[in-house]
């Protein structure tokens, strides 16, 4: 204590002040609406004191990070995969890798309880379990050479446990794949605009690739600003393309958009990395980071009001048209990401940790990170509550209930206790250049309304509004297309070597067949996913979202109970609550929510009710609204039986981990641990990082450069 | 130069640093220093091969990189 000087004790003063102010702010509004910047306030406040002390009690009391001990970059520094990265650069990296489209889909379908559950959880969630998990997972893969979640699973709680992490993974991977790509058929489908400057995101990564692999080898920077440009352009294009004669090419129907997607997926997964991947991750991480900037500076500088009620009644009743539920446990498997992601785990073991230079970096690297994707889904709440929420509703409910007109969905928002005029609502779409925003379902083109009213308040002039909503469309799109490439070759790999245990020859990664049959299957399974998502009667995403949402948060029970069992193995039992808190809290939500889904008697939650009320109706002849037809009828029945059957399995699946890991805790704390812990033996660092260096002078840069002849 | 000026050509060195070494672009650099460094007569890749090969390492192994959620 006797370090802490009275200037920093005075900057935490302010700091928690501030934090202070925003939650009182928020606690106290009675009705009247409150400004987003006390959201804002509040985040950054509380983010700042659990940077500053909960992460660094973390890292000092409970993992006992040792700056003496070489990390797997210093010992391993091989110059390529291995290698002590700045921090900040690695910051960056560690960033761009766990954010995409999750944080900004989340929360926007649970502004339909209103803003206060959200902002809640966000805020508590990520400082209590979300950022605590990507530390700690990020800790023990340090202290094992960089190894992976499934590894970690298999070598310290043995063949069962960790088979169940494996298929776990996979198979949550499909349906995260399936729902993000369902939100960009959400948002694009019927937009002959949309559709242009998504499309044009191909050529573009094409161009770059080329750029990269034959003109100018190596220039990244340069071309992510080319590359950035052309997209700009194409989105301005796109304004004349669906004002032009042949916008009709452009304008898919979801069906037609689940094909090319799945032929997309496909091609781009076999095509080499270079050609398409690649320039699309600079792009998506250029897009990222400089997108999520201008939102901060457009919702300090446009200042808007939050239009939703604090708490909406479709809390407690459970009865809203956007997802079907109460507050608990629906809110929370809403909003995974941004709070609680599982599948942060899969990348702060890998990558991340083979680049680190100091243990000490890590509450920085690994809490900080995950902070800054909630600040995202922060953002992303504001977009969504500035909304009318008559708007709100007539773009998020399913299109059954809504109808095809201006007139039907004004009545069906009536209905939910809302107001919005039919006139209202066809300006809101002219607005944006849309030709209807009617049951755009999926999360993208609401926080696109919203940025797009966000940044025309912030930088004038409404006429801008329908080129920022097709810039905020773009960017998603971009990420999850990104998203879904990469994710569908992580796929492949995991099959090739699952696979590879029977038939060795599919652990060539060079043999042809093996990753296109790899690729294929990967892709047919969330294409069925999305297939289903966008023929379902009900709504994909009120009946796929709630799935998306338990798989991932299955996922960081996972992680979870993993990082408690190393803390018990490795004699940390005293702190073992640190995980063990957030774990026991996901797995209350993950198993009421499943248990929910699978046997409510309310047929609009529970799948198994769902099921029979629709074949009963079925036998008798009878179609049930929303479906129109005896054919739609079938589908629900199908669907219904399929995604309930999945929910059951992933929740089996987390319950063997859990278990097994219960019994390796156990067993070790009796002694009788046959399990040994896993951790690489100490070696001394010799690595001294220097405060800041531009490590590479430029004279010697020129010679080196020009050292391998051509 | 007057001081003021030295320190913000400092401080533009080093966000285009940062932000150069964010895009893996002084990669190159590090591999020539690191191969020199073991074997100073080994053929050195040219920037064009290190570049490409660096890049078609993840076609067969995908796991880096990501962006989910």
């Amino acid at each position: 204590m006797s370090r802490t000087s009275p200037r920093s004790i005075a900057v935490w003063l302010l700091v928690a002040a501030i934090g202070a102010a925003g939650w009182v702010a928020i606690a106290l509004a009675r009705g009247e609406k409150i400004s987003a910047t006390w959201i804002v306030a509040a985040a950054v406040g509380s983010y700042l004191i659990a940077q500053r002390f909960y992460a660094r009690f973390i890292a000092r009391r409970v993992l006992r990070v040792d700056d003496t001990r070489a990390t797997p970059a210093e010992r391993h520094n091989d110059g390529v995969d291995y290698h002590p990265t700045d921090k900040r650069v690695l910051f960056g990296h560690h960033f761009a890798a766990i954010a995409g489209a999750g944080p900004l889909v989340g929360p926007v379908l649970a502004a339909q309880m209103g803003y206060l559950p959200g902002t809640i959880w966000i805020i508590v969630g990520v400082i209590f379990a979300g950022a605590v998990q990507d530390m700690v997972v990020l800790f023990f893969s340090t202290r094992r050479n960089g190894k992976s979640l499934g590894q970690m699973a298999r070598d310290e709680i043995g063949r069962i446990g960790g088979i169940a992490a494996l298929i776990a993974v996979f198979a949550i991977m499909i349906i995260i794949l399936a729902v993000l790509a369902l939100v960009v058929v959400q948002a694009l489908a019927h937009s002959a605009w949309g559709t242009f400057s998504i499309g044009m995101t191909i050529p573009i990564a094409l161009f770059m690739g080329g750029y990269l692999r034959f003109l100018r080898p190596g220039k990244v920077t340069e071309v992510s600003l080319i590359g950035v440009v052309l997209l700009l352009a194409a989105i301005m294009g796109g304004r004349w393309v669906s004002e032009s004669s042949f916008a009709d090419a452009f304008v898919l129907s979801p069906k037609t958009l689940v094909i090319c997607l799945v032929v997309y997926g496909f091609v781009a997964a076999v095509l080499p990395v270079w050609m398409l991947l690649a320039p699309r991750d600079y792009l998506s991480t250029f897009m990222k980071i400089g997108t999520i900037v201008l939102l901060a500076v457009g919702v300090l500088v446009a200042n808007p009001d939050v239009n939703v009620p604090a708490v909406s009644e479709f809390a407690s009743s459970g009865t809203g048209p956007v997802f079907a539920g109460s507050l608990f446990p629906f809110a929370f498997i809403t909003i995974a990401c941004g709070a609680l992601s599982g599948f942060h785990s899969l990348i702060s073991a890998g990558t991340t940790p083979k680049m680190i230079q100091k243990e000490s970096q890590i509450p920085g690297i690994g809490y900080g990170s995950m902070l800054m994707e909630s600040f995202v889904a922060i953002m992303a709440l504001i977009c969504a509550c500035v909304l009318d929420p008559g708007l709100y509703y007539a773009m998020n409910a399913p299109a059954g209930v809504l109808g095809d007109t201006v007139q039907s969905a004004s009545q069906a928002v009536a209905g939910f206790g809302f107001t919005i005029s039919p006139e209202a609502l066809q300006h809101a779409a002219d607005q944006v250049g849309e030709e209807s925003l009617i049951a755009r379902t999926g999360g993208a083109p609401t926080l696109a309304v919203g940025m797009s009213m966000i940044l025309a308040k912030a930088f004038g002039s409404t006429g801008m509004m329908s080129f920022w909503y097709h810039f905020a469309l773009m960017f998603e799109a971009l990420f999850i297309l990104t998203a879904v490439d990469a994710a569908t070759r992580v796929g492949r790999f995991m099959l090739q070597d699952t696979i590879g245990n029977v038939v060795p020859r599919f652990r060539d990664k060079d043999w042809k067949p093996a990753i296109w049959i790899c690729s294929a299957v990967v892709v047919l399974c969330w294409g069925y996913f999305l297939w289903v998502g966008v023929s379902d009667p009900l709504g994909g995403i009120n009946q796929l979202y709630p799935l998306f949402g338990i798989a991932n948060q299955l996922l960081a029970s996972i992680a979870l109970t993993i990082s408690t069992t190393l803390l018990i193995k490795s004699g940390r039992l005293k702190w073992a609550w640190v995980t063990a808190l957030p774990l026991a809290w996901a797995l209350a939500v993950t198993m009421t929510a499943s248990y929910q889904k699978l046997f409510s008697d309310n047929p609009k939650i529970g799948f198994w009710a769902q099921r029979s009320t629709y074949a009963d109706a079925l036998e008798a002849g009878k179609v049930l609204a929303p479906a129109k037809t005896l054919d739609d009828m079938s589908t629900v029945i199908t669907n219904s039986t399929v995604t309930g059957t999945l929910m059951a399995v992933f929740a089996g699946l987390t319950l063997v981990v859990f278990f097994s890991c219960l019994c390796v805790s156990v067993a070790h704390l009796r002694g009788k641990s046959k399990l040994p812990l896993q951790e690489d033996p100490y070696v001394k660092s010799e690595l001294e990082v220097p405060a800041f260096s531009l490590r590479k002078p430029q004279t010697e840069e020129k010679e080196l450069v020009g050292a391998g002849a051509e | 130069m007057t001081p003021a000026l030295t320190r913000l050509r400092e401080a533009g060195a080093r966000a285009w640093w940062l932000l150069r070494e964010l895009n893996g672009e002084h990669a190159y650099d590090r591999y020539v220093a690191h191969a020199r460094s073991h074997d100073p007569g080994v053929r050195v890749l040219t920037r064009r091969e290190f570049e490409n090969r660096r890049v078609d390492r993840r076609d067969a192994d995908p796991r880096e990189g990501g962006g989910c959620c």
